[in-house]
């Protein structure tokens, strides 16, 4: 009985809306030639997914390896925008002078689409690789230091009072109130950035090339081999909502 | 308990001359307080009462050093009040408890910050216990702010400012924001406290039982802006204080009944 109430309430409306977009796409599949139907795609995914790891040529190795080094391109941007994003949002809302002079920079540079800054990436590094995580490292940077400033800015009064008549040194007050405090907002600007930065990857590695899920892509496309990019398109997305998730659950422990 | 005793006893222990304080606003300077002149004795219980925005908690958070006099002198145990210092423990209203850290560690925080540099972690953690024993947690040490009630919050923030061993003890509304009957527990729980660490306490209240029950002397303040102390009540019931003894006492009604006549009488507030 408790099993069918769950079971109507949270599990049969999102099977029914997957169930009724596989029949949509099904549908259109039906008389179209050029686009795969799920059947199709299904059996392709399965002789994909059976063998991720080979490698026969540089530019020909199993999907497992093309997930991996995008995950690992999103993993080293995105942290060195960790590095550098969160103790500078800490200063940025910290104190306010410094605030005032970044702002109209980061107002300004924060909507340009990360892969403007791809050829100066290539200009500097003079190589693929290190542009794709620069990208990444600018689309993941802003979202970090606007979401930790604001969090030191929204510290209750009562916290700093409670510091003060403590008398706690600016390492306790920081260690032991505003660390603390600013974690959930933190986790927010995480979340969103690791969001962007597996957005942009797969843009990022189609202009790029090399081993990696956007450039795969790309290559299927050259080979007009239409279920993998389907199947691509399915993969990006359930891994971005893994990594969502992960954070989610993350953010849940440090809610006060 | 014995160490919770102050150990010097000075005549004057918090002394206010011509205090005043003034806000900068966009209209000019707000006279807050003007011509405050108090001596508080080591052991006594005073508490502040008066209508809201008379300034009672502007001249609490002067003696707490959370704000400085625009005129004046304040001295506790015959030295400057600079700033906020652990000579003066503070119980805000809102208990202010860091919901990240456990009882335990937010009583910790401020034994760690007085005695951290002449005594042992075990010395450390022995006082902190003792502070939240004091209080009658011992059971929700490792508890979470978010995990007790709010009067068990209240009681940690009293064992956070004794466990400091101030000079004095300073309530900001302590029970304002508890229900009546978790009040007058906390009530009865801080007058054996206090009996038993002889401290010296500020308490600001708008409570006329409370004060009545609780102090020694009762300050209480004209109407604001630019209020000051308009009668000082001594209240010379015997202690230990029983609030049903006290119930059909017949002096205590008439101590309840000077409060009263000064807030509704001589202090009544114009209807707003």
């Amino acid at each position: 009985m408790k099993f069918r109430k769950y079971f109507a309430d949270n599990l049969l409306p999102p099977l029914l809306g997957l169930g009724l977009f596989i029949l949509l796409w099904a549908m259109l599949s039906q008389g179209n030639e050029t686009l795969p139907g799920p059947i199709k795609t299904w059996h392709s995914a399965v002789a994909l997914f059976s063998d991720p790891f080979y490698q026969k040529t540089p530019n020909d190795q199993g999907i497992g390896w093309n997930i991996l080094n995008s995950l690992g391109r999103v993993g080293i941007g995105f942290g060195l925008a960790a590095l550098i994003g969160i103790p500078l949002g800490f200063m940025i809302g910290r104190f306010d002078f410094l605030n005032k002079m970044t702002a109209p920079i980061v107002s300004m540079l924060r909507p340009v689409s990360p892969l403007a800054w791809l050829p100066i990436g290539l200009l500097v590094f003079k190589a693929a690789n290190p542009a794709a995580i620069w990208v990444i490292f600018i689309s993941s940077i802003w979202p970090m230091i606007i979401n930790t400033a604001m969090g030191v800015r929204q510290l209750p009064q009562d916290y700093l009072n409670v510091a003060r008549v403590l008398n706690l040194s600016e390492w306790k007050v920081f260690t032991k109130i505003l660390f603390p405090a600013t974690l959930p907002y933190m986790l927010t600007g995480i979340r969103l950035a690791i969001g962007t930065a597996w957005l942009v990857i797969v843009a990022a590695e189609m202009l790029t090339g090399g081993v990696g899920i956007g450039f795969w892509v790309w290559d299927e496309w050259n080979n007009l081999n239409v279920e993998h990019i389907i199947i691509a398109i399915f993969t990006v997305g359930i891994i971005g909502l893994l990594l969502e998730t992960m954070l989610i659950q993350l953010a849940k422990r440090f809610k006060y | 308990m014995k160490s919770f005793a102050p150990t010097n006893a000075m005549k004057k222990y918090v002394q206010i001359e011509n205090v005043q304080m003034s806000f900068a606003t966009k209209q000019g300077a707000f006279v807050a307080l003007k011509d405050i002149d108090l001596k508080i004795d080591p052991g006594e219980f005073i508490t502040l009462i008066g209508h809201s925005g008379c300034g009672k908690s502007t001249l609490l958070n002067l003696i707490a050093g959370l704000l400085m006099p625009t005129d004046g002198v304040m001295l506790c145990a015959d030295r400057e009040i600079a700033g906020p210092g652990p000579d003066r423990g503070v119980v805000f209203q809102n208990h202010s408890l860091l919901p990240w850290l456990t009882c335990f560690d937010n009583v910790h925080l401020a034994v760690e910050r007085v005695f951290g540099a002449t005594e042992s972690n075990a010395q450390l953690n022995q006082r902190t216990s003792e502070a939240l024993a004091l209080v009658h947690l011992t059971h929700a040490e490792h508890k979470y702010p978010h995990e007790i009630s709010g009067g068990m919050k209240q009681r940690v923030g009293i064992a956070r400012a004794l466990s400091m061993q101030p000079k004095v003890l300073l309530m900001d509304e302590p029970f304002g924001a508890l229900d009546a009957l978790t009040r007058a527990h906390l009530q009865d729980e801080l007058m054996k406290i206090v009996a038993a660490t002889n401290s010296t306490v500020v308490m600001v209240t708008h409570d006329v039982d409370e004060a009545v029950l609780l102090s020694d002397r009762i300050v209480m303040m004209t109407n604001g802006p630019a209020a000051t102390i308009g009668e000082i009540l001594t209240v010379d019931l015997p202690k230990p204080r029983n609030r049903l003894a006290l119930a059909n006492d017949v002096h205590y009604h008439r101590l309840r009944g000077a409060v009263l006549e000064f807030l509704y009488q001589k202090q009544a507030k114009q209807a707003a």
